[in-house]
């Protein structure tokens, strides 16, 4: 039996949570014991999630490293699971994340250190769980399981607000997952009509004809469940309240990782489970992420709080993630999960740098800040960079993403992608003018006059951070790569469960033939090249992107 | 049929072990220490192991007590009950310096009469078996003799639980006028050739037997006695009773609808519909309200009657075999919660407000961890056993096309998880300058708590052998 790799990734970080138990003593003495082997076992984990990415099967979009056995086999239920390119970035984005996670909260977390790091371990363990699942009911598991990590995360290491931030959190997500539950169940239960067994098994489901009427409703079940937790305009109150009151490692994690839950179940339940509803539904989908993306980016430019600033841009940058699934292209769907990636790793590096401000300063409103260049001009640097990475700068991260999903948006329905084009613009002025505000001009609060730039742990942290923003600007194709033939496969079921059974409904553009989608294949491809032509023209995409 | 008593010979086991209680304790003198609770636990042993050997044999004793694997199944849950509830009274008995061998004769007499009451296959047994368990929990209820509150819960659960038995028994007496047995293989043979014409007689006798048991499962608005009676007794009393009670009940409650009325599905499905679904929502909401843990909690096992409500009316293979899991992995979870609370109990401080448990993970970290525990798995999140049992119960749900009893049922236990994590957010996140006192926890007590919460998390993790002797069981009557 081959090393159960996918299996490890989930059982590493419990084991560790386990081990950490046994650390005894006061805080003085555990407090550090427990850091080191937390951040330990998380590079372990990582580590593993980089070995996985270098034995994986870049050319097939097929779920790999598949491990599979009975569970509860009385109804069906299965240990079953399996990446394909998908699922596997965002392991690595887990795995890459939660390291620097720990280490960002190094210093600024007093009490009960050890426990944080249980936490933080068992957070990671579920949200492996959640990527890896190809079994309904096990991703449900997982899926729940993550919240109460989270929640004591933010309610015993937040800051002021964190309890009813905490239990806003819990109760939002779970009202959108309980009826998910039932739509599962509801889904199994179809498929023990037709075929007599119970089963799970997202691939059998996949196959199953779901009949229209229940696939709208079962869509919508599955659809509120992701959308809060992406969270799409108009779920997304949640969000400001967790990401400002959490930890900075609860906010990392948050933004990094547990939003992309939300759109990777779009991808990989929602729509290719119900294509016949998901058809229906996407523009509607569309307009949601569209106002999501204006709203998100109008509301982050009028916050005082730094954080709360970065929380509203999550909004918008999710929108475009959710806008790109919805056109349902290759280029949207591609450029939706790049987008995933980039935006954990820019935004998890914004929050890491509030973080490092608020650790020095306990503040995080602007007008606390002030000149900041002056004093500590090497943060101010990975400051600088980690916010054109957000803004989406060519040559950064967040540029291919956002392309692609402008793409794919107007090849489907030019007017989302016009809309939508308008948060290009309006997340560079919240984030420059913010930054602006932040580091320029004098030093207008004496406090500032004395504060320490980066120290070796927080390059440590940011290093990492720019290395990939810069990585992942320069060589999309690495990342792009494993996932374009899963984003074909997940295409293909899409369309050849939704618009050839109702051609007569559906508009002529959003219908797709073989021919049709063949050519939309050569038209990715001819996109990645002028995306590559724009990459090495900067300046003139630059402007033209703006 | 030859006359066989290998049937009662669980209960029996377990009512001798309260005789010899009784006994010890009239023998021993004031101020000596006799463990009599060893006792129980030998019955309660002894039970188990005749459990175990009668498990398949579909046994009978006078054709009225069948130890068929669904009692037999009961009967394990019951044994569990037991055997929790003996290791978490010992610190309560002392504190409140309680009569030891009446307090465990009462619970071990309770315990023989709520096996009768999971095993019986007549109406008049199944009354006999409730007035037993009754008896002997009413006066559990009142066991703190200088307590008021204690015996006003006592008093006003004897007079709401003889009333209700009043209905159950004029209930058995319509049945009986319609088929002439109280059997209840006869019953539904009868009902099944008369269930094309209903006739007033008929509903009559449904609706009578239905408010006698909902009154003991607490099934709204059948439940008013359940908060003051939960919170005048002592908590570990209070654990048993949520249980125990309910896990017999509701064991009658199935044999009794899903084979002897089950040809008159149709007249009472609606009914227990609206009782599920009042009760899940009453439950559920009065509990966000309250202020004291143990009100909270008994508002929390009201609103899990609704779901056990909810796997009754389903009533297909799922339905059962979701109430044996669903009763079996609550009792455990909620004698644990129970559990914490009565370690928490002061001689001069009872610590049943919400806000006494600030703190309290500084000052008792373990006990903190398994509340936790136990409170979300009753709140139903995974990899608890809670999870489990209500995705089965939703699951018998979904099949049974309740689809709307299910979305009450979900929305409700997103709604108990609110008031589930007050409690944890006080024992976590709250600071106090003056935290309260608790006292030093016992080695059995605690051991038992944390087997408990062990179990739970087998339960929710592997819990396929448990589910297949679930379905196993319904297999056998039905």
């Amino acid at each position: 039996m081959p090393f159960p790799i996918l299996t490890s990734l989930v059982a590493l970080p419990v084991a560790g949570a386990i081990l950490l138990l046994f650390v005894r003593g006061d805080e003085e003495q555990s407090a550090p014991f427990a850091r080191k082997i937390a951040l330990i076992v998380s590079l372990l984990v990582f580590a593993e999630t980089l070995l996985l990415w270098m034995r994986f099967d870049g050319a097939s979009g097929n779920f790999q490293f598949v491990e599979r056995h009975a569970w509860i086999p009385a109804f069906g239920i299965e240990y079953y699971v399996g990446v394909d390119g998908i699922s596997l970035l965002l392991l690595v984005l887990t795995g890459f994340l939660t390291p620097l996670a720990l280490l960002g909260s190094w210093e600024s977390v007093h009490k009960q250190t050890k426990a944080f790091c249980i936490f933080v371990l068992l957070l990671e363990s579920a949200m492996m769980g959640v990527f890896i699942s190809l079994d309904l009911f096990l991703f449900y598991i997982f899926w729940d399981a993550m919240l109460v990590p989270m929640y004591f995360l933010i309610g015993i290491w937040g800051y002021e607000r964190r309890i009813y931030a905490a239990i806003k959190f819990i109760l939002y997500t779970m009202a959108g997952s309980v009826l998910m539950l039932l739509a599962i169940l509801g889904l199994a239960y179809m498929h023990y009509t037709a075929t007599g067994v119970y089963s799970f098994d997202l691939l059998k489901l996949y196959e199953m004809q779901v009949p229209m009427h229940t696939q709208f409703w079962f869509f919508l079940a599955f659809a509120l469940a992701f959308a809060i937790k992406v969270p799409l305009f108009p779920f997304h109150t949640w969000l400001p309240d967790a990401h400002v009151e959490a930890p900075t490692a609860g906010s990392v994690i948050l933004a990094g990782v547990m939003l992309k839950m939300g759109t990777y179940g779009l991808v990989r339940f929602a729509f290719p489970l119900f294509p016949q509803a998901a058809l229906f539904f996407a523009p509607w989908l569309a307009v949601l992420a569209v106002i999501g993306i204006i709203y998100g980016a109008l509301v982050a430019m009028v916050q005082p709080d730094m954080k709360k600033l970065v929380a509203y841009s999550s909004v918008s940058h999710l929108g475009f993630v959710v806008l790109g699934i919805a056109a349902m292209n290759t280029q949207g769907v591609s450029g939706a999960v790049y987008q995933m990636l980039s935006h954990g790793v820019s935004t998890g590096g914004l929050f890491l740098i509030v973080g490092m401000l608020s650790d020095r300063r306990h503040t995080r409103q602007i007008t606390e800040y002030g000149g900041l260049k002056k004093v500590t001009p090497r943060l101010v640097a990975a400051f600088l960079l980690v916010t054109l990475a957000s803004i989406g700068l060519p040559g950064l991260n967040g540029f291919v993403g956002e392309f692609l999903i402008l793409l794919g948006a107007f090849r489907w329905d030019p007017r989302f992608a016009a809309f939508a084009a308008t948060g290009v613009i309006l997340s560079a002025t919240y984030m420059l003018w913010m930054f602006q505000r932040v580091n320029y001009g004098p030093v207008t609060n004496e406090k500032n006059a004395s504060l320490a730039d980066l120290r070796p742990r927080e390059w440590l942290v940011i290093v990492p951070i720019i290395a990939v923003a810069v990585l992942m600007g320069v060589v999309p194709n690495l990342f792009l790569r494993p996932i374009e033939p899963s984003v074909e496969r997940i295409l293909n079921q899409y369309h050849h469960g939704a618009p050839s059974r109702i051609q007569a409904s559906a508009q002529p553009s959003r219908l797709r033939s073989p021919e049709t989608q063949a050519s939309f294949g050569e038209a990715r491809r001819s996109a990645t090249g002028a995306q590559a032509a724009a990459l090495s023209s900067q300046p003139l995409a630059g402007e033209a992107g703006r | 049929m030859t006359p066989s008593l290998n049937a009662i010979v669980p209960m029996a086991c377990v009512t001798a072990a309260g005789i010899a209680a009784m006994v010890a304790e009239s023998f021993r003198d004031p101020g000596e220490r006799m463990p009599i609770a060893g006792l129980g636990v030998v019955g309660l042993l002894g039970a188990a192991v005749s459990t175990v050997l009668l498990w398949n044999h579909n046994a009978t004793s006078f054709g009225l007590v069948a130890a068929d694997n669904f009692g037999l199944f009961v009967t394990g849950t019951l044994i569990v009950v037991g055997l929790l509830t003996l290791a978490i009274s010992g610190p309560t008995i002392e504190r409140e310096r309680l009569p030891g061998g009446e307090y465990y004769a009462l619970m071990l007499f309770a315990t023989a009469g709520m096996m009768l009451m999971a095993t019986a296959t007549d109406l008049l047994v199944i009354f006999l078996a409730l007035e037993v368990m009754s008896l002997a929990v009413y006066v559990l209820t009142g066991i703190r003799r200088d307590s008021p509150a204690s015996t006003e819960a006592s008093f006003k659960y004897f007079l709401l639980g003889a009333f209700s038995s009043a209905f159950f028994l004029y209930g058995i007496a319509f049945t009986y006028g319609l088929t002439g047995s109280t059997r209840l293989d006869r019953i539904g043979s009868l009902m099944a050739s008369q269930a094309m014409s209903p006739t007033p007689m008929q509903f009559l006798a449904l609706g009578l037997i239905i408010v006698g048991f909902a009154f003991k499962v607490a099934a709204v608005p059948f439940h008013m006695w359940t908060p003051d009676a939960y919170e005048g007794a002592p908590p570990a009393v209070t654990g048993f009773m949520s249980t125990g009670v309910k896990a017999a009940a509701f064991a009658a409650f199935v044999r009794v609808f899903l084979s002897a009325f089950e040809p008159l599905r149709g007249s009472w499905s609606d009914v227990i519909w609206i009782l599920a679904a009042a009760t899940m929502i009453v439950g559920t909401v009065a509990g966000v309200t309250q202020s004291s843990v143990k009100r909270m909690l008994a508002y929390s096992s009201i609103g899990h009657g609704g779901y056990l409500l909810l796997a009754l009316v389903s009533g297909n293979d799922f339905g059962k075999g979701a109430v044996l899991f669903y009763l079996l992995t609550y009792a455990i979870t909620n004698i644990g919660a129970f559990g914490v609370i009565a370690l928490l109990d002061n001689a001069d401080r009872p610590n049943d407000q919400v806000k006494d448990y600030a703190g309290l993970w500084n000052e008792r970290p373990g006990l903190a961890a398994l509340m936790t525990v136990f409170l979300l798995s009753l709140g139903g999140f995974p990899p608890m056993a809670g999870f489990i049992a209500k995705w089965y119960v939703f699951s018998a749900a979904v099949r049974a096309g309740y689809t709307g009893l299910a979305i009450i049922g979900v929305l409700t236990s997103v709604i108990s998880v609110f008031f589930y994590l007050r409690i944890v957010v006080m024992m976590y996140m709250t600071p106090t300058d003056t935290p309260a006192q608790f006292p030093p926890v016992p080695k059995v007590a605690g051991g038992a708590l944390l087997v408990s919460a062990l179990l739970i998390f087998y339960l929710g993790v592997l819990p396929t052998r448990v589910l297949e002797w679930a379905a196993a069981s319904i297999s056998t009557i039905f």
